[in-house]
């Protein structure tokens, strides 16, 4: 009941329609400054937050290097706690488990906390398939859900929707599913949550089974963690008879003294508040309180691959704030669509190669996707160098096409660049044949800069993509290092 | 102290004025810069769109190039920013020792302008008369990959006769982002539409910047727009004297 | 192979080589920041919770004054006189729906954060009585304050189920806009004591 990513085009093309969606701008922009300024505002009040980055960067990037350890610890702490525990190599072999524990208890829905696992694995529409309705119970999943669409956000999936859009989409949809909308509703954000409260309370109610991810794991302990803010989380995770986690095995953190720094890290980086509404704590099976059989789902899917990765495997400390996206100057244009990910934005540009490789087209156009001015590195609680992994995943996707029989113009280009930079004498000779070309423009060029430079205005072939809205100063008739030569560095009475 | 300039390949080909303006500036403080012929880039556009392989030899042209230097200056925050924090995954890359002790040895002496007129030679102060509404845009990698803070705003505060305005969301990007521009030409455009808009805004005649690529795109928008604001390097305006403006 | 055999094969082969040795720097502590309960109750109520102060022996009638007709549901070991109000029994989530309010105890609050922790002994209950109900009255007395989160969690038994309550519960979905109250509890009063 929701669109796909399958088949999205190459960042450029996606990004080029986002950036004709005025409405979408304009939401994007509003939404994407209110949160930053949020953000900065509480994380300014934290006097020693670089040191707290760097613990949270530290025991996350602990965990990492001894998985396995770790890995084989949370089991065997779950397993004493009373949980089910699975593995799952991919997306397919965690949705038949998630699909056979349900199918077990003879239900036909389940009620889910947002989660990106999950939606990274297409959960909801693999259970479908099995006539099992997965209820998403997250505002904005829910706005997802019901407007059949696509994730936009880690955070705030529907971060492209404004108020009077939700509004519309909760008229004409809740009724298909459960309980209507009021017939008066309104777009008062206020409104519209209660109208979304009323809807899942139903579901909330008689739900026997519910699906949630985590956001943390505690080896030594066998504790699940969930953050929150409407208490959607609380609902599924405490009111059905049966809870199945799916968790990625990147989210274990050793012991439970580790979630201090990113308990301390997460809610301010990531909807800017001293702390969220609602975190939830379990350990397996307690009796007498909350779902009686826990399962978990310890998912691979790519991580391995990630893992494996030198310079990428910091990508696995990511914690999902989003505070990346949303300071990210690309994703506040651009929207969360053209990503062709659940993992949009900065992080998803390195995620989705770092987990699939850059084998097509699409994913190996992430990469680019950014300018790299370093801005999601700056506020990354656990500081991941999102910048350096990039330009790490672009070398991989050009050593990905050395093979290639006919190669890339741009290949070419850069083969070229490197001889003339691999010698001062070739590029004095490319510089004389720019100086001339640039005598062509300033005789031809229609257009002149602020301060009498003569510029070229749009020009057809390959400088299109840098004139169709940018003039192009037209080359010196003289290169530096040729003045330097002719007047000694200015020495010669040439200084200007 | 034996001090280089490296030029920079956009700045040599396409803005030797702002090299004019660097020697010029220097010289005017009592220090006499050697420009080594041998110099061509720092490899940046390579490593930025991920031809590593491709960037090994105009490395290696680089730190041979400015070998025995104390100090070598550049008029660019990015390509400051290639030597000392690029160049080491380009020499991993080549499997060569002795370019990735070589590298070890020019990266940290490499300096953006800003950076060597303050923590190097030790002026605020470089005797500079502009009499210009002008606004500063800091550049993504002389803020974040180098960390120059606050020493631009300070050695423009210094000049005679400037009229400093801020300029709004000055930490954004403008959209440049090297090979970024035109792969994904209509982000970089967008981008470059709010900064420009940005500098609109603020009523200034010139926007300074200490990047010339990020001023070819920003500038390259304003003009196209006829917006009427000149785009000059931090250099430019603080090599400016009453002389040049009489 | 088993999935799980594969998966951990996989990890030890992805960091073949990498040393498992990383320092981790301590996380830093708050500065000292004086009254802790004063910060608490600025913290809570800047999440747009109510808070009421009382000495040990108003508490009751705080509380009482605090549900007034509301229909109270409240754990085993409360210890309040609260006339009316209902022993939790196991109720099903349906039974839950038919109570307004909910009083309970809690283990710890957490002046720098704003935030109460419920550690669901007897005399906070079960997790679903504090969620279904829409008011949540809190009664935290100032000994359980402290400074930060590393605190509570030196205080806390992860063996135990923990809900962790900042404020009442909140959404900022829509356009990033924050309201107050979807699904937990839309109004979080907490009676701090002493």
């Amino acid at each position: 009941m929701s669109g796909t990513f399958v088949g999205m085009p190459a960042f450029p093309t996606a990004a080029r329609e986002a950036l004709g969606d005025t409405q979408l701008r304009r939401n994007l922009a509003h939404a994407t400054h209110v949160i930053r300024d949020k953000r900065a505002k509480v994380v300014a009040e934290v006097e020693d937050w670089e040191e707290l980055r760097l613990a949270g960067a530290g025991v996350k990037e602990a965990a990492l290097r001894d998985l396995a350890t770790h890995l084989e610890t949370l089991e065997a702490s779950l397993v004493r706690a009373g949980a089910t525990v699975h593995w799952a190599r991919d997306a397919e072999e965690a949705c038949a488990i998630v699909a056979q524990v349900t199918k077990a208890h003879g239900v036909d829905e389940v009620v889910k906390v947002k989660s990106m696992a999950t939606a990274e694995i297409g959960l909801n529409e693999a259970l479908e398939a099995e006539g099992i309705a997965a209820w998403e119970t997250d505002l904005a999943e829910l706005i997802v859900q019901l407007g059949d669409d696509l994730p936009s956000h880690i955070l705030v999936p529907a971060i492209h929707r404004n108020r009077a859009e939700i509004r519309e989409i909760f008229l004409r949809r809740m009724g298909d599913v459960g309980r209507p909308a009021p017939v008066d509703l309104t777009d008062e954000p206020a409104v519209l949550a209660a109208a979304a409260r009323a809807h899942l309370r139903e579901k909330f109610l008689r739900a026997k089974v519910a699906v949630s991810g985590a956001n943390f794991a505690v080896a030594e302990t066998g504790t699940l963690v969930v953050v929150e803010s409407e208490g959607n989380g609380r609902m599924c995770l405490t009111l059905p008879e049966v809870l199945i986690s799916v968790v990625g095995i990147e989210k274990v953190v050793a012991t439970w003294a580790d979630l201090d720094p990113l308990l301390r890290l997460l809610p301010r980086s990531s909807t800017g508040e001293r702390m969220n509404p609602y975190t939830s704590t379990w350990s397996g099976v307690t009796p007498g309180d909350g779902p009686q059989e826990v399962h978990v789902v310890l998912l691979d899917n790519g991580r391995t691959r990630a893992l494996a990765d030198d310079v990428g495997r910091q990508a696995l400390r990511c914690i999902r704030c989003s505070a990346c996206l949303n300071v990210c100057p690309v994703y506040e244009r651009v929207g969360g669509h053209a990503y062709g990910s659940v993992y949009p934005g900065p992080i998803g540009a390195i995620l989705n190669p770092l987990l699939h490789g850059v084998s097509d087209e699409q994913t190996a156009s992430l990469p680019y996707a950014s300018s790299l001015c370093g801005a999601c590195f700056e506020v990354c609680p656990v500081r991941i160098d999102i910048p350096s992994v990039l330009v790490d995943q672009r070398a991989a996707v050009v050593d990905s096409h050395r093979g290639d029989r006919v190669p890339k113009a741009e290949a070419v280009a850069m083969k070229a660049a490197a001889w003339a930079f691999s010698d001062s004498r070739r590029l004095a000779w490319a510089e004389k044949a720019s100086g001339l070309g640039g005598r062509l423009l300033r005789r031809f060029g229609r257009t002149t800069l602020p301060g009498g430079r003569a510029a070229a205005g749009r020009l057809p072939g390959p400088a299109a993509g840098w004139t169709g809205a940018r003039d192009l100063p037209a080359p010196p008739e003289e290169s530096f290092r040729d003045w330097w030569d002719r007047t000694d560095g200015g020495r010669d009475g040439g200084a200007r | 102290m034996r001090i280089a300039l490296q030029i920079t390949c956009v700045n040599d080909a396409m803005f030797p004025d702002t090299g004019k303006a660097v020697v010029r500036l220097l010289r005017r403080l009592g220090v006499e810069v050697d420009f080594p012929r041998e110099q061509t880039c720092c490899g940046q556009p390579m490593v930025n769109t991920g031809y590593l392989d491709e960037a090994v030899p105009v490395v290696r042209r680089f730190v041979d190039a400015f070998a025995g230097y104390d100090a070598i200056v550049t008029p660019s925050g990015s390509c400051a920013g290639s030597a000392r924090h690029q160049h080491s995954i380009v020499a991993e890359r080549s499997g060569d020792p002795a370019l990735a002790a070589a590298v070890a040895e020019t990266g940290p002496r490499t300096y953006e302008l800003s950076e060597f007129l303050v923590d190097v030679l030790g002026v605020t102060d470089v005797g500079a008369y502009f009499p210009h509404r002008t606004t500063y845009h800091p550049t993504c990698h002389s803020l974040r990959m180098l960390g120059v803070g606050d020493r631009p705003t300070r050695l423009l505060e210094a000049v005679r006769g400037i009229e400093l305005v801020d300029l709004p969301h000055a930490t954004e990007c403008c959209g440049f982002g090297g090979t970024f521009a035109l792969k994904n030409a209509d982000a970089s455009i967008a981008m470059g539409a709010d900064k420009a808009r940005h500098v609109r805004d603020t009523g200034a005649e010139v926007l300074v910047a200490g990047d010339n690529s990020c001023l070819m795109h920003v500038g390259g928008m304003l003009s196209r727009q006829r917006a009427g604001v000149r785009v000059m390097h931090l250099a430019e305006v603080l090599a400016s004297t009453e002389e040049d403006e009489g | 192979m088993s999935a799980r055999d594969d998966i951990l094969r996989g990890v030890r082969q992805a960091l073949a080589g990498v040393s498992p040795a990383v320092e981790v720097p301590a996380a830093p502590r708050v500065p000292d920041r004086g009254d802790l309960v004063a910060l608490f109750v600025e913290r809570v109520e800047d999440y747009r919770a109510v808070v009421t102060r009382c000495a040990p022996d108003e508490v009751d009638q705080v509380v009482r004054d605090v549900l007034g007709s509301a229909r109270a549901v409240v754990p085993p070991d409360l210890g309040l006189d609260l006339p009316g109000a209902v022993v939790d029994d196991v109720f099903t989530a349906t039974e839950l729906d038919a109570y307004d309010a909910v009083v309970t105890r809690a283990a710890v609050g957490i002046a720098e954060t704003g935030t109460v922790v419920l550690d669901h002994q007897p005399d906070q209950g079960r997790r679903a009585i504090t969620l279904v109900p829409d008011l949540h009255v809190c009664v935290v007395d100032g000994g359980q304050v402290v400074a930060d989160v590393p605190d509570a969690i030196a205080l806390l038994d992860p063996a135990r189920p923990l809900t962790w309550i900042s404020g009442p519960s909140a959404t900022s979905d829509i356009e990033l806009d924050r309201v107050e109250g979807v699904h937990g509890p839309r109004t979080l009063h907490v009676v701090l004591v002493g």
